[in-house]
């Protein structure tokens, strides 16, 4: 197949046209971030940084800022755990009910996040009557985020294969021996990249959060829901807003870093 | 010999046993939280709430599954939830196919890195900040009303399923464009040098092999709008969707029962689904 000029001409067009409607409305963020308009009028009515200053002082913001990097951190040290030790059982061993568990992993991302929200919300309050927290909305975050884990994983042991281990195996070395020396360092890389990815689902996760927080516990997500219909807020949303985007190119960037080095040592 | 050692060589010899340990903390959790959750959730649709105590009483009734079936407001919000979940997906899809197309295809390996850290950022950056995004376009004097001089459509259903496909967008993006990735140039050129036309090509070749990827795509975009209630909230105006009608339910409302037999609506929807594309291999490409 050989595309003619004026076809891919017209690729590029449409695909910077569309890259354009997409950062549009993220740059709108910005500039509002600046303006004295508190209602978000365009264009801006006059430009200041008083909603810059508030912003990093907003105590509300701030601790919400830490309480989502806690479940997070939590939900994502949980999801690899569990992403892991099921992938390497699909993997490398076939059995019955294989295709059951691996729809099993893949159901709570699947199914919408209102599903997810209410089915634990219920179970939280009416089966096990635990009061709704940090800790509730980690093991909902847990519960989604180990496909991720799962899934970058599979991806990898199936492009190692099992030489590797075999060879150990021949050599001498015990089951944990293999795994610390032989198929934990082929995993890094992966385990960083679907646990980077289950940090940033947990992170941004506003849908089950809400039906799993209890009171008193305010993720940022949450906190930003809050603040969104409230007149004299809604420039300092614009302001995080902002800072979550640029804050949101260091993972990439490091993600980037390190599939490019695989792809050199492939 | 000690206790390590004999431990690692009876795992070696015994595949069933290493099975299960693998698998025992992974299906317990997954198990305990996700399946019993999901059957309680069923279960809980067959009470009811005590109008006078708002206590969930263990009485067993298909009233609020009939309530949910047959109710017109019900079924409205379920015909509208479902148009906009596909309008959404169509829309994803088809900015998504040429867009992956040059991503893959097209451009240079430079340019196709830069491309997809580009489609990559709005995916990190946060959904509320997303559809709040659009909400301070479309805002009554916002920059729609600006750039149209007053005639922006401003908020409503239009305006939320452009967000939803805005949103959804890089969930379709990637996994099109990893599929691409993987129909190998050299069948292309194959193709072209048999003598087909490009668009033969396309249709013979890349389409059934990019199939599985293009639903893959689809399962996302489709589910997370079936369930959404918050873009809908921020740029829909008075509309409902089912999403809505369960969180209403849950709080204000306080019928826990009513709000279960709704989530069962996108719960069959979905496993309809599933089961329909379960065959194309999709669920391999999520």
């Amino acid at each position: 197949m050989r595309l003619s000029t004026p076809a891919r001409v017209i690729l590029g067009a449409v695909t910077a046209l569309v890259l354009a409607v997409v950062y549009l409305p993220l740059l709108v963020v910005l500039a509002n971030s600046f303006s004295t308009s508190r209602n978000l009028a365009w264009p801006p009515p006059g430009l200041t940084l008083e909603w810059w200053g508030r912003a990093f002082r907003s105590q509300g913001a701030l601790d919400a800022l830490l309480t989502s990097v806690q479940i997070a951190l939590a939900a994502t040290a949980v999801a690899l755990v569990l992403g892991t030790l099921i992938s390497l059982a699909l993997q490398r061993q076939a059995f019955f009910g294989r295709d059951a568990v691996s729809l099993l992993v893949i159901l709570p991302i699947a199914l919408p996040g209102i599903v997810t929200g209410i089915a634990l919300n219920n179970a939280f309050r009416t089966i096990l009557d635990v009061r709704l927290g940090i800790a509730t909305i980690i093991v909902a975050h847990a519960t989604f985020c180990i496909v991720t884990v799962f899934n970058n994983v599979l991806a990898r042991l199936r492009r190692t294969g099992t030489n590797l281990e075999e060879a150990s195996a021949d050599l001498g070395a015990g089951v944990w021996t293999t795994f610390r020396l032989v198929t934990f360092p082929q995993l890094r890389s992966a385990l960083f990249a679907g646990g980077l990815l289950a940090f940033a689902l947990s992170f941004d996760e506003i849908i089950v959060t809400t039906f799993t927080t209890g009171s008193g516990v305010t993720t940022l997500p949450i906190w930003i829901l809050d603040n969104l219909f409230r007149p004299n807020q809604a420039p300092i949303v614009s302001v995080i807003a902002v800072v979550l985007v640029v804050i949101s190119i260091l993972p990439i960037s490091i993600a980037q870093r390190i599939g490019g080095a695989e792809q050199v040592t492939k | 010999m000690t206790a390590a050692r004999r431990a690692s060589a009876y795992l070696t010899t015994h595949a069933r046993t290493r099975l299960a340990l693998l698998l025992a903390a992974p299906l317990t959790w997954l198990v305990l939280v996700y399946v019993v959750a999901l059957a309680a959730l069923l279960v809980t649709a067959l009470w009811t709430v005590d109008s006078f105590t708002g206590e969930i009483t263990q009485t067993w009734t298909l009233d609020n599954i009939v309530t949910v079936v047959t109710g017109a407001l019900y079924q409205a919000v379920t015909l509208r939830t479902i148009a906009v979940a596909l309008l959404v997906t169509v829309i994803d899809i088809a900015v998504a196919l040429p867009i992956a197309f040059f991503m893959a295809k097209v451009a240079s390996p430079r340019l196709q890195r830069v491309l997809v850290v580009a489609v990559l950022m709005p995916l990190w950056a946060s959904y509320l900040v997303k559809a709040y995004a659009w909400r301070s376009v479309l805002a009554e004097g916002g920059v729609a009303d600006w750039a149209t001089g007053g005639n922006s459509p401003g908020f409503g259903l239009p305006a939320t399923i452009m967000t939803l496909a805005y949103l959804w967008l890089p969930y379709v993006i990637l996994p099109i464009y990893a599929g691409l990735e993987r129909v190998p140039d050299s069948l292309l050129e194959a193709s072209s040098d048999l003598g087909a036309p490009t668009a033969q090509t396309l249709r013979l070749i890349v389409l059934p092999m990019l199939w599985p990827a293009i639903i893959a795509g689809s399962i996302f975009s489709f589910s997370l709008s079936l369930g959404d209630y918050i873009t809908v909230n921020i740029v829909g105006g008075a509309n409902q969707l089912l999403g809505n009608l369960v969180y209403t339910n849950v709080g204000a409302a306080n019928n826990l029962p009513l709000a279960a037999a709704i989530a069962l609506v996108p719960i069959v929807i979905m496993f309809v689904y599933l089961g329909a594309v379960r065959r194309t291999g999709a669920l391999e490409n999520l």
